[in-house]
């Protein structure tokens, strides 16, 4: 089986968001592999244990991310595959999408599998416009997967109920939280890791301009969410406290 | 200077400490109060790869650095103390000697079922008469024919009960007046050799901690460490590297205290506002977070050595007298900053501190390191 793992570099789930200048701050932070992505990872490889094959994870992103590539490869990934986009200016989910686009055009590939969001930005797209570009079905948010021959028989988490898919390859699917319990990476597989291929493409190895992947969004303002205000108890009987919060509702949260 | 992990090593880091968190942390504080042996743990250890770390790959381990060894050793032990020194002890006193001393036959016998994790590693020196202080040692080793016959006993021996093999030291003869001392491999399941676990520890309550009797205890000649006479200079040697074991451990201790009362401070209010906008509690914290930077740092430096084939007695002795000597300063201020609550054990900062005292004693005392670096610094 050709497996294919898009991953992305995120920032640790523990880091505290700092604004600079009308951006998010990576000063000091620490980053991780996307959990999500994890999830994927974790379940390609499984399929490589049951089916034979080769995992190649794919990032599109900053150079840095070689290091999140190495822990996917120490994971037990064969290949991994850098694009990097640190000459574009801007990028959105647009852009990430059609330079991975531009990546597959030429791959061939039984199944892709991703994050069904990224912790950052959460906007849950990449998935499913890559598989729109590629031409092929894909299924978000998949919790069980399973793949006998050409078929594949898919739970995906429909908020909170159950739904069972059957599709055929090729076919992209992303990961959401219990599909798998993601291993730790040995220390052989560490060591090895080093020594696995990881390639760097240019945009122009992927016959890409710059501009033809620009970000086709615009990023107007920047900000944290209110702080959280401390609650309020109401006092009195039953009946006034009722009056009173139908009161507040009305005057001071204005939401009826 | 280069100040960085390498990738390797930070993709170790990471792992080794979601691993100490979700695996090792969760049942520290039973296991210490019921003196359980974190059995499964060394079981998924082993199968991580992690118990062979340093030593080759041919004999089945992770063929890693010294400072990755210190990052696990650190990582175990932040979350659980016991955990930490069975690790540094496994890998450090058990492993090492072999790896370093030991004959091609000797590795693929001995090494390889500790790099596998099928045994855990520990070493003989210790007796009531003797540690640091080898020329005490009284356990004596009697050639006849092609055997040594062992008599006498160890005590305070970390690992013994999980082992397949323990190296001792024992007199081997006399040269010059001095007591001749040889290390020599005994198998745990040899006629004569008996091993308890008598003791009573104020803290590593969850490590195996036992003594060691042999009465009339026959090994074959072969199974004698390096070359006869050489016992001592060889566990010299050993407790240079197990030292840095000890250093990284009482980092993992101290950062676990320091995180702890970090954390208190910041939620407990008194007088009106959080202890952490408090300034006697803010330098004590701040103490705390720069004694850790520094102990870490003389860590990896001492490591470092190590790993460039450089000679690192002064500086292990150094880390581990620093790090062992400002991670009890760091526990008591933990326990101080925690009040009545860190008296109690659901707090865990007891537990550090009460596991925190061996490590000013183990592997030679802090007076013994004082006069390693005064002997190194041409006293």
């Amino acid at each position: 089986m050709n497996i294919y793992v898009l991953m992305k570099r995120t920032f640790d789930t523990e880091e505290k968001i700092v604004i600079e200048n009308g951006r998010v701050s990576d000063d000091g932070v620490n980053f991780i592999i996307n959990p999500y992505d994890e999830f994927a990872i974790e379940e390609a490889i499984k399929l490589k244990d049951a089916h034979g094959g080769e995992v190649t994870v794919v990032t599109v992103g900053s150079e840095d991310a070689e290091k999140e590539l190495r822990t996917a490869l120490a994971m037990g990934c064969d290949k991994a595959v850098l694009i990097s986009t640190e000459d574009v200016e801007d990028t959105d989910q647009w852009s990430t999408a059609e330079i991975l686009a531009a990546y597959f055009k030429d791959k061939s590939f039984d199944i892709i599998l991703g994050g069904n969001v990224s912790n950052d930005n959460g906007t849950g797209q990449i998935g499913p416009r890559l598989a729109e570009k590629l031409g092929i079905p894909h299924v978000s948010t998949i919790v069980k997967l399973e793949i006998n021959g050409n078929q594949a028989t898919i739970e995906r988490d429909a908020e909170g109920d159950t739904e069972i898919i059957e599709a055929s390859l090729p076919l992209l699917v992303t990961a959401q939280q219990g599909l798998n319990e993601p291993r730790y990476p040995s220390l052989p597989g560490i060591m090895k890791a080093k020594k696995k291929p990881l390639e760097v493409l240019e945009l122009d190895d992927l016959d890409l301009d710059e501009d033809d992947v620009e970000a086709k969004t615009e990023t107007v303002e920047v900000f944290l969410p209110p702080k959280k205000q401390a609650g309020r108890i109401l006092e009195g009987d039953a009946d006034s406290q009722a009056k009173e919060l139908v009161r507040l509702l009305k005057s001071e949260a204005k939401v009826i | 200077m280069h100040f960085e992990l390498t990738d390797e090593q930070k993709i170790l880091q990471k792992m080794i400490r979601e691993f100490a968190e979700e695996e090792v942390a969760p049942g520290a504080i039973e296991r210490d109060r019921t003196k359980t042996f974190p059995k499964e743990i060394f079981k998924k250890l082993g199968e991580l790869g992690i118990l062979g770390l340093p030593f080759p790959e041919k004999y089945g381990g992770g063929g890693a650095d010294t400072i990755s060894f210190a990052i696990v050793v650190e990582e175990l032990s932040r979350a659980c103390g016991s955990t930490g020194i069975t690790y540094s002890a496994h890998v450090s006193l058990g492993g090492a000697p072999l790896n370093l001393f030991g004959t091609e036959e000797q590795k693929q016998k001995y090494l390889i079922p500790i790099c596998t994790g099928e045994a855990l590693g520990a070493f003989g020196l210790t007796e009531p008469g003797a540690g640091s202080d080898a020329g005490g040692t009284e356990t004596e080793a009697r050639e006849d024919g092609d055997e040594w016959v062992i008599n006498g006993s160890k005590c305070f021996i970390t690992n013994a009960s999980y082992a397949k093999v323990v190296p001792i030291t024992a007199v081997t003869g006399k040269k010059d007046g001095k007591k001749e001392i040889t290390a020599i491999i005994v198998p745990t399941d040899s006629p004569g050799f008996s091993i308890d676990e008598p003791y009573d520890k104020m803290g590593l309550n969850a490590s195996n901690t036992t003594q060691l009797f042999f009465e009339d205890v026959r090994v074959p000649k072969e199974n004698i460490l390096g070359k006869r006479g050489e016992g001592f200079k060889q566990f010299l040697i050993t407790l240079d590297g197990g030292r840095i074991g000890i250093g990284a451990m009482a980092v993992g201790i101290a950062q676990a205290a320091y995180e702890k009362a970090l954390a208190y401070a910041k939620e407990r209010k008194q007088f009106g506002s959080p202890l952490s906008k408090f300034q006697v509690i803010q330098f004590k914290l701040a103490d705390m977070a720069m004694k850790i930077e520094l102990a870490r740092m003389m860590v990896y430096k001492a490591a470092w050595l190590k790993d460039q084939g450089k000679k690192f007695t002064k500086e292990a002795a150094m880390c581990k007298l620093y790090a062992s000597e400002v991670c009890m300063e760091i526990c008591r201020d933990a326990i101080q900053i925690h009040g009545g609550n860190g008296y109690m054990q659901e707090y865990e900062v007891e537990r550090y501190m009460r596991d925190a005292k061996l490590l000013e004693i183990g592997e030679g005392t802090s007076e013994v390191q004082r006069m390693v670096i005064s002997r190194e610094i041409g006293c």
